[in-house]
């Protein structure tokens, strides 16, 4: 166990057993031990007052088990997704971290492309690819599991970047975890930060954990590549230089075949449910407007702002608007300029899949809701007096 | 139909809260149950037994106390439960999570396999794609409906960022759900006596077959190095006074900090 307690200094405060969420620690005869269901989730030593519970590092078991040959593996790529043809807003964000960890280990940033053509992967260059492996066979236009992990994978295996980072988006989030799997690597779930340790090589990937209460930082140090999803919004995008030139490497897509089929792919119809995942600004509506008919008051104040429409559970449960509209827990992370939370009082399933936004106003009645612990701006009182007031006065700033 | 279900005991992040002192969890008395998306993952299992017969298996990996977990998706009405449990699995990775149920899976037989999207403790996502790809059948992942399902085949509808997508695919197949899909029943009288009566078969990394190269933490890539409290909102600002002059303040920090 690469967790263990001193025993000279524990005092049997039993203040580890209860922070444990797998009920890993006990305290027998005045001194704490940790079973086997450990999970390596490091509360107790978080808890511990008398810094009694330590890390500690096999380092012999890590340098013997150093998998294969980690030295081959040079450069980073970045796995850039497209809906339509048309490269998502996730992938330019990327390319801007991209270039950042390459820059630091001198060292060529790619970027994979399947089911686009040359001007999209021209646009990759000038956003900082030095190389682009793109694949523009119509097959791969639509997104299709089998595929997508056959062809990376097949890439990865050829090319052998050191780090691979792709979008936590549904595409990415669904068929990296398989590509890794097939390469028996490391992969790290929707990082929001990235950073280098230079002496390794190894890649430092930070991401909330249970419900972004926690950070933690995951390292994959022996094997290669290095895989990573990242949340959407949280990169910031790199320089777009326009005569910036590089390489575009035509990939066949030769042999590829696959179990699942797409059959027919559905739009969502209403202009307002635009993808909450890359909205500048979302105005979120919960139980405390009452009816579905409040979703009306909101949706005028986010095409003023040019924003989407977000939902806590209450009001999605409660029938008034689609689970698309979901934020929180059960639903989607967003982490958008300006996030507007109408009559939502903050449960913390909400509040994990909105506190990372830049700016958060809360209106809401009662002064005590938890949402006002995370809000920048916050307004006690009538969502349906201050929202509409508000939607006017921005028309007048803005000279709608 | 075999239909396999994995789930997962998770803390109950509905009882957390934060230290507002230390921005920490205070965790004191949290219990445990099944991580909220498997119960929509145990639903479809059932729906897919009553429209077509067949056999719903609970699975999970975890500490003897996850038979909790196992004999809930019992009450709801599951057929029987396997728990993998052992000390070889401790400290798993979402990698070694994946290659130790695809083994219990491989032996148990599977023409369905249904995960939730996500645990909400680790929030990751990986498991599942991960199950299939050991398994070496297709997957599709964040399942909002199921349009039809047959002999050897099933459409389902798959939520995306900008609607969803009709996908058709042959079984065997894993498929990981999104709460749209259906409402979890609440256990049955029945299925309470059945679930306190019944035997959870425990699974030890010899019964499934596995590498143990391949299990717990010699198996997993991946390491947490450190856990950290994530940086505090800072400085919330209470706007007050009649309605308009609360909007009206809005509007001017807004402009202030230019983002209007």
């Amino acid at each position: 166990m690469p967790v263990i307690v001193r025993a000279e200094r524990c005092t049997g405060c039993k203040v580890c057993v209860s922070s444990c969420p797998y009920d890993a620690m006990s305290v027998a005869t005045g001194v704490a031990s940790i079973n086997e269901y450990c999970q390596l989730c490091m509360a107790c030593i978080e808890v511990c007052p008398e810094g009694a519970i330590v890390e500690i590092m096999e380092e012999t078991d890590m340098e013997t088990r150093r998998h294969g040959d980690t030295e081959s593996y040079r450069g980073i790529w970045v796995f850039a997704e497209q809906r339509d043809g048309k490269v998502a807003g996730v992938s330019y964000e990327l390319l801007g971290a991209g270039r950042r960890l390459s820059d630091e280990l001198k060292v060529e940033l790619g970027a994979v492309l399947f089911g686009a053509d040359g001007d999209e992967a021209n646009e990759l260059i000038r956003w900082g690819a030095d190389k682009v492996y793109l694949c523009n066979d119509p097959a791969l236009m639509k997104f299709n599991e089998d595929t997508y992990s056959e062809l990376l994978s097949r890439l990865i295996k050829k090319h052998k970047p050191e780090i691979v980072l792709a979008g936590a988006t549904p595409i990415g989030r669904s068929f990296i975890p398989r590509v890794a799997a097939r390469l028996r690597t490391g992969l790290t779930a929707d990082c929001t930060s990235l950073e280098i340790d230079k002496e390794t090589r190894n890649l430092l990937q930070i991401r909330p954990a249970f419900g972004g209460n926690i950070m933690a930082t995951v390292l994959c140090p022996r094997h290669r590549p290095q895989m990573a999803t990242v949340r959407p919004r949280v990169m910031k995008k790199g320089g777009y230089v326009a005569g910036r030139s590089g390489e575009i490497i035509h990939i066949e897509a030769g042999g590829l075949t696959s179990r699942t089929r797409v059959i027919d792919t559905i739009k969502d119809v209403s202009a307002l449910t635009m993808n909450l995942h890359e909205a500048d600004v979302i105005v979120s509506g919960g139980r405390g407007l009452g009816d579905a008919k409040g979703f009306r008051v909101l949706e005028e104040l986010a095409r003023v702002m040019g924003g989407a429409i977000g939902a806590s559970r209450a009001a999605v449960d409660a029938g008034w608007i689609s689970y698309s509209h979901q934020v929180g827990q059960t639903g989607k992370t967003v982490s958008p300029k300006i996030y507007i939370a109408c009559g939502i009082s903050g449960a913390i399933q909400h509040l994990v899949g909105m506190q990372s936004s830049d700016i958060i106003i809360a209106i809401n009645k009662n002064p005590e809701a938890p949402i006002f612990n995370v809000a920048t701006y916050g307004i006690v009182g009538d969502l349906y007096e201050i929202v509409p007031l508000l939607t006017k006065k921005i028309k007048e700033v803005k000279g709608l | 139909m075999r239909i396999i279900v994995c789930i997962k005991q998770v803390p109950d992040t509905a009882e957390v809260r934060i230290n507002p002192e230390t921005n920490t969890l205070i965790r004191e008395g949290l219990h445990s149950i099944i991580n909220p998306f498997d119960l929509h993952a145990i639903e479809a299992g059932l729906e897919i037994r009553e429209k077509v017969g067949g056999k719903v298996t609970a699975l999970t990996m975890g500490p003897p106390q996850a038979e909790d977990a196992l004999r809930e998706a019992i009450s709801m009405g599951a057929d029987e439960a396997v728990l993998l449990t052992d000390k070889a699995f401790a400290g798993s990775d979402t990698l070694a999570t994946s290659y130790a149920l695809a083994r219990a899976i491989e032996r148990l037989g599977a023409d369905i396999v249904f995960c939730g999207r996500q645990a909400i403790d680790g929030d990751t996502a990986q498991v599942g794609p991960g199950i299939a790809e050991f398994l070496g059948i297709p997957h599709i992942a964040c399942v909002r409906k199921i349009e039809e399902v047959k002999e050897g085949l099933i459409r389902v509808q798959r939520l995306m960022d900008d609607g969803y997508d009709v996908v058709e695919s042959s079984l065997p197949i894993l498929l990981t759900v999104v709460k749209e899909l259906n409402v979890p029943r609440p256990p049955s009288l029945r299925g309470k006596i059945a679930a306190k009566e019944a035997l959870i078969k425990r699974m030890t990394p010899a019964d499934i077959g596995a590498n143990e190269e391949e299990l717990g933490l010699k198996g997993s890539p991946t390491q947490v190095k450190n856990i950290f409290a994530p940086k505090a909102r800072s400085g919330r600002m209470m706007l007050e006074g009649t309605p308009e002059e609360e909007v009206n303040a809005l509007i001017e920090e807004l402009r202030r900090i230019k983002c209007l």
